[in-house]
């Protein structure tokens, strides 16, 4: 640190190296790679409630198709046996009517039938997949929840499961292309068989240029897939920390590296546009020479008498429809590819392991359990060999009250955390009310421990509703009691609604310590008989919060209490304080034994009280290699 | 001078994903307005029509053609059988092969050029909604959900987009077909003309009057569906909550509530689609057997030959896709028409902060910074004033501590000084200039606020750090972040700067995510530096150390250092004690503890050693 200002010829210029927006990395690295087929086992397992459904709208589409089949060859026995010259009758035209408005009718069921059904299925699977999701997501460990953004699972909860129920509607659809394909194959073979056969000669051609074609439009759709969630994704960080961007000046770089998002989204998006459309005149030359060859050879057949005209009529106009099925069905692929990645990351979600849950037989912890708290030579960390706590025992008795203090990063957090399961640890145990917690239930721990964390977290929703949380039996006396415990009651009074008013995006409206405050008075509401606080009142002045600690008294006599504050005044008359660093416990006892003892705790709590102009350089010097590890 | 904040923000509760339809005129004019974007790319929208109208008409031959090698085959034409009618054939053949290229190859130009203007479109849009979104106030991203912001970012973006591909293209192509088809027809044979057409004003009425009704439900659907993914982005965004709470049943019903909700909907509008698309395939069919009736009867009675009644079929199965699209089409105008009003209306909201006209840059000349009985109220706080008559004044070098119990406007104060609020009332100067009338841009290089509540970006702990200058070199990185008492910790990590850091931070402590933030507001070396309340969760000894670390660079720098630890600001040059909005004791420390007052009283809970103080929490 010689010169402050040495490196100020930065060249501001030019394109920041290191700069990003969005956080797009490959889907993989998240959630491991390899193909499975179990994918199309698993979304059967959605599909398969709905079974009943499914084959009567097979049933349907496939009656649906004959119908279609069957039009074109209606018109053909009209024209050859009722209108062909020399053949008129009267008496054909009227079965020939009366047939195709036969079919026409079967027709209508059968499509309503098929749409509707399949529409309603596709609906429920949806809903359901992301129930399931959902409900998946609620019990996977809070280690797995850390590493993965809210967003790429909202993604997943939405856009990957809507292109399942695109998938779901068209493939059924797609059982009647398939049939309609072959279907007017063998109609047009049983027709006229050489003619059939020179007409469809133009197939294998189209099949040949899918498969040159085929690889590389994948390569293009997929690229536009996947710059559009690169893009999006850049958009919603944007949304979402708006008021950095602001206060920090970057919004020129990022509105320069997100235009070079969007430009490659944009060129993706043309090249697979390219690459759909070189199709079209394709096709159409395709069904061109396949009419073009029906009119010479067909015609010419027709005027040597050896073929009906209605026969003639009837190949133009499978012709026509025959190569829909096909353009539908190389859609179908792409709709289907898309599905099947979708359909990974999905299960995905849905085989995220649950490492923290119940095991069979775990207990329920009970209301009248003593609410004691203890840690059994505990070690546990985040990261492999990196241990966060190590070897930590203590004991907290019930209806005592327990504070953590240390550096920051010591592992305070980790600990509470750890009481409550959040995640389990590598050796040792955690015992609350004389249970190890892996035998326990988590939703009675949950209920039997409140908590209070370090970042108040609030819904959208109102005061109220906020307060009570979970406990929808709560009244409304029992929330405002909180809320005049921990002090809140008077600033709730004066929002424009009270306790009604509508909060915004979590709590936007409110300021931190009034935040931090609902959410104190959430965990009184929950009347649990552990309360752990973790920096509770961090952002709340001593004043208040000696109110609150009065208030508190009657309030939480005979429970637990298990507190963290970095501010010493707040814990000081705790029953113990316990001093961690670095993961270890370095001290404990009461305030005054720890006074006494001039370690860690009487040097934090002095410093907090003195003056840093009249701390030493040799305190500073012992303090430094105190937190070096924090 | 004086700027209401309430004035030029759109009024409060009014969120995106939820206005009301709109009116038909401003509908129209939204529609127009996508138009004129559309045509910035004349070329492109000119080929775009021109190659309909090309390929629509090459379209209208094929039946024609095919009725007359029908004609040909069964020798009634003029050439009579044998050679000359094979050459007849043969002639057809060919023309209907080249009407068919032809075709595809407009069709290609068409779709093409559509979809290039409609991504082109799409692209400025994007832009243009990106700029606006990172310069809207925080007045006003205080009011919009994120959520629907992001919607209206994605799906309402889209919706106008596609405007021009399955709106307007499917329009002109729908006219050409049945003008020109309607034309052909009719002057063939009247009665069968019409019979082929009568199906299309019945699909025309059937799928307006179902897309409309569509929607209407297609605005309650979105709705719902946007409280559906409210409630799993909070739950997700607060997971933690919900599992100290074991509230996951709870956080179940209320996604079951919303889930139901949508799906009832969801079942309703398939309902409304399908019947509609039946009914409209229906009549197609029946107008066909209509044709097929009547056309047999003239076939039979020689008016017409079969080939006649074969281009009336075929022609019919060439309209069918387009009319069935009709549905598509209104939808496309219907949603276009909502879509755009939503986002042209965030596109032209005002900015509330801005820069003057004629602004000039700061320059900080000593770094004196000045409040002149300033007074601010939140917009949505119903005009009670959050803070009112706060006057000091902050000379070079000098630190001014803020105090005062949760909610009393310190945040506020902090915010108001890089201009995130303007003030409703008074003035602030930075060096005589007023914070208004300076650009916004030079007035944030200058003001740092290292905010309460900070926001990390899922990247690298080295972009992270160099957010605000991502041009930095390593060295000073490092730098920002040994002041910051981080480096050790960070060069710890196995991939030491590199390390990702969690949505918000998720794998930091508390701490640790306060001295990165603090790390980051050092990078960019601001004149005016406020702390708010940055040290909440850092233990004092940590804090001290970063703040004699500073203190080498704190010599021309103005500090404002909001905190409930007084060891954190009893050495302020002055203290303000706030309450309510407004200052109420203000002094050095020595001068506030002679007066006895609120900070006096302050003190001795934190830091009089003495015992007569009440007891901690739950120790009774
Ligand atoms: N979810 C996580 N993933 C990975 N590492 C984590 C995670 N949470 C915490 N850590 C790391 O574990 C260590 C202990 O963190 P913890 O949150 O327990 O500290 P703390 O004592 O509460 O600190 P503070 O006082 O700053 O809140 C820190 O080094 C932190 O970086
Ligand atoms: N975005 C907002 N919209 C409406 N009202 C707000 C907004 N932010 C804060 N308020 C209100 O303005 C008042 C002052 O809030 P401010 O954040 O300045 O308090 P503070 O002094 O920083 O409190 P704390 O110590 O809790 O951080 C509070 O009553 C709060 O409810
Ligand atoms: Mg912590
Ligand atoms: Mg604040």
């Amino acid at each position: 640190m010689s010169d402050p200002r040495d490196d100020e010829k930065e060249d501001t210029r030019g394109r920041p190296a290191k700069a990003v927006v969005g956080s797009h990395r490959d889907e993989e690295e998240v959630f491991g790679k390899a193909y499975d087929p179990r994918i199309v086992r698993r979304i059967w397992s959605f599909v398969k409630p709905y079974q009943g459904r499914i084959f009567i709208s097979v049933g349907a589409v496939l009656v649906f198709t004959l119908t279609q089949l069957a039009i074109p060859l209606v018109i053909r026995y009209a024209i050859d046996h009722g209108m062909a010259p020399g053949r008129l009758d009267r008496s054909v035209m009227v079965w020939a009517t009366g047939a195709f408005a036969a079919v026409i009718l079967v027709n209508y069921a059968a499509s309503y039938a098929q749409e509707s059904v399949v529409g309603k299925v596709a609906e429920n699977v949806l809903s359901d997949l992301r129930r399931a999701m959902f409900g998946h997501l609620q019990r996977v460990s809070l280690s797995f929840m850390d590493k993965t953004e809210v967003g790429r699972l909202m993604s997943r909860l939405q856009g990957d499961v809507n292109s399942m129920q695109e998938f779901l509607e068209t493939s059924v659809m797609s059982v009647g292309d398939i049939v309609l394909l072959f279907g007017i194959v063998s109609v047009l073979l049983w027709l006229d068989f050489r003619l059939g056969l020179l007409t469809l000669s133009t197939m294998p051609i189209l099949f040949i240029v899918r498969l040159f074609w085929l690889p590389r439009a994948k390569v293009a759709f997929m690229a536009a897939h996947e710059t559009n969630s690169i893009a999006n994704g850049a958009l919603a960080e944007g949304i979402h920390g708006v008021r950095t961007v602001q206060s920090l000046e970057r919004q020129h770089v990022n509105f320069e590296l997100y235009d070079e998002k969007v430009l490659a989204n944009l060129n993706a998006h043309l090249r697979s546009a390219r690459y759909a459309q070189v199709m079209v005149p394709i096709v159409d030359t395709l069904t061109g020479i396949a009419m073009a060859t029906v009119i010479v050879v067909g015609g010419s057949m027709v005027l040597s008498h050896s073929l009906d005209v209605g026969v003639m009529v009837a190949f133009l106009f499978y012709i026509q429809r025959f190569f829909d099925p096909i353009r539908s069905l190389t859609m179908q692929y792409s709709v289907m590819q898309r599905a099947m990645a979708s359909g990974q990351r999905i299960s995905e979600v849905l085989d995220v392991p649950v490492d923290v849950a119940d095991r069979q037989g775990a207990v329920a912890l009970s209301r009248d359990m003593d609410g004691s708290v203890e840690f059994r030579n505990v070690t546990f960390g985040y990261r492999r060999n990196q241990p966060v706590l190590k070897n930590v025992s203590f004991r907290v008795n019930p209806g005592e009250t327990v504070a953590l203090v240390g550096p920051t990063g010591s592992g305070k957090s980790s600990s509470m955390a750890l009481a409550h399961r959040f995640y389990d640890v590598w050796s040792g145990q955690v015992l609350v009310g004389g249970h190890d917690v892996r035998d326990l239930t988590q939703d009675s721990l949950g209920e039997q421990m409140a908590m209070v964390l370090q970042e108040p977290f609030l819904f959208s929703g109102t005061v109220l509703e906020n307060i009570r949380y979970h406990k929808a039996g709560a009244t409304r006396e029992e929330v405002v009691r909180a809320a005049k415990a921990v002090g809140a009651h008077d600033f709730i009074e004066q929002l424009p609604d009270g306790y009604d008013t509508e909060l915004e995006q979590r709590g936007g409206n409110l300021s931190l310590g009034q935040r931090q405050l609902i959410s104190f008075a959430r965990a009184l509401v929950a009347d649990a008989k552990i309360l752990v606080l973790d920096e509770a009142t961090a952002s709340i002045d001593s004043y208040t919060e000696m109110l609150i600690q009065k208030a508190l008294i009657k309030l939480l006599e005979g429970r637990t209490g298990l507190v963290i504050a970095h501010r010493l005044a707040t814990i000081r008359g705790a029953d113990r304080i316990i001093v961690l660093q670095n993961g270890e416990i370095v001290e404990s006892g009461n305030h005054e034994q720890l006074m006494e003892r001039k370690g860690l705790y009487a040097r934090l709590y002095n410093m907090n009280y003195a003056s840093f102009d009249d701390i030493s350089e040799e305190e500073m010097g012992m303090d430094a290699v105190a937190g070096k590890a924090t | 001078m004086h700027t209401d904040a309430k004035s030029s923000a759109p009024e409060r509760g009014k969120s995106f994903a939820h206005v009301a339809e709109a009116s038909w005129g401003k509908g129209l004019s939204t529609l127009l307005r996508i138009m004129r974007m559309t045509l910035r790319h004349p070329w492109q929208v000119a080929i775009t029509i021109v190659s309909t109208f090309i390929a629509a008409t090459l379209q209208l031959l094929i039946p024609r053609l095919l009725g007359r090698a029908i004609d040909q085959a069964q020798g009634v034409m003029a050439e009579g059988a044998g050679a000359a009618a094979q050459h007849a054939l043969w002639n057809t053949a060919l023309t209907l092969l080249v009407v068919s290229v032809l075709r595809g190859l407009f069709t290609m130009a068409q779709n093409y050029c559509g979809e290039a203007v409609g991504h082109r479109t799409g692209y400025e849009l994007r832009l243009a909604f990106y700029e606006k979104i990172q310069r809207l106030s925080f007045a006003f991203h205080d009011r919009v959900h994120t959520g629907d912001l992001i919607t209206l970012g994605l799906l309402d973006l889209d919706g106008v987009r596609m405007f021009f591909s399955t709106g307007v293209l499917r329009v002109v192509l729908l006219g050409v077909l049945i003008g020109v088809g309607a034309y052909l027809l009719i002057s063939t044979d009247l009665v069968l003309g019409v019979l082929s057409l009568s199906f299309v004003p019945f699909v025309a009425w059937r799928s307006s009057v179902t897309q409309l009704r569509l929607r209407s439900t297609w605005l309650t659907l979105q709705q719902r569906l946007s409280v559906l993914s409210r409630v799993m982005d909070e739950n997700l965004g607060g997971i933690r909550v919900v599992r100290a709470f074991a509230a996951q049943r709870h956080e179940l019903k209320k996604f079951d509530r919303a889930k139901q909700d949508a799906l009832g909907l969801a079942n309703e509008r398939v309902d409304i689609r399908v019947s509609n698309t039946s009914a409209m395939n229906f009549s197609f069919l029946v107008a066909m057997g209509l044709v097929l009736w009547f056309g047999g009867q003239k076939v039979m009675s020689g008016q017409i030959s079969v080939g006649t009644l074969a281009q009336f079929l075929t022609f019919m199965t060439i309209l069918q896709m387009p009319v069935r699209q009709l549905g598509l089409m209104v939808n496309s105008f219907a949603r276009a028409s909502t879509c755009g009003t939503r986002l042209f209306e965030l596109l032209d909201t005002e900015l509330d902060i801005k820069d003057a006209p004629g602004a000039r840059d700061l320059v900080v000349t000593d770094g004196v910074l000045r409040f002149e009985d300033v007074g601010f109220h939140y917009p949505g706080s119903g005009g009670r004033p959050t803070l009112s008559g706060i006057s000091f004044e902050a000379g070079p070098g000098q630190t001014i501590g803020i105090v005062g119990p949760p909610g009393s406007g310190k945040s506020t104060i902090a915010h108001l000084i890089p201009r995130f609020y303007d003030a409703s009332s008074g003035t602030i100067t930075i060096d005589g200039q007023d914070i208004r009338e300076v650009t916004l841009q030079s007035l944030r290089k200058v003001v740092g606020v290292v905010q309460q509540d900070a926001f990390l970006f899922t990247t690298s702990i080295e972009n992270n750090i160099a957010y605000g200058n991502p041009w930095a070199r390593e060295t000073r990185i490092e730098r920002a972040a040994e002041s910051a008492q981080l480096h050790n910790y960070i060069i710890g990590l196995p991939s030491g700067y590199t390390t990702i850091v969690g949505e918000r931070g998720a794998s930091l402590s508390g701490g640790q995510r306060q001295r990165l933030t603090i790390a980051r507001s050092l990078m960019l070396r601001p004149s005016v530096l406020v702390f708010d309340d940055s040290t909440a969760a850092i233990d004092a000894g940590t804090e001290q150390r970063i703040r004699a670390a500073m203190k080498r660079f704190a010599k021309d720098r103005v500090t404002l250092i909001i905190s409930h630890r007084l060891s954190s600001l009893m050495h302020a040059d002055q203290i303000l004690f706030v309450e309510g909005g407004r200052i109420v004791e203000r002094g050095t420390h020595g001068e506030l503890l002679a007066l006895g007052g609120r900070y006096r009283a302050l003190y001795d809970l934190q830091l009089r050693p003495d015992d007569d103080r009440p007891a901690a929490l739950g120790a009774a």
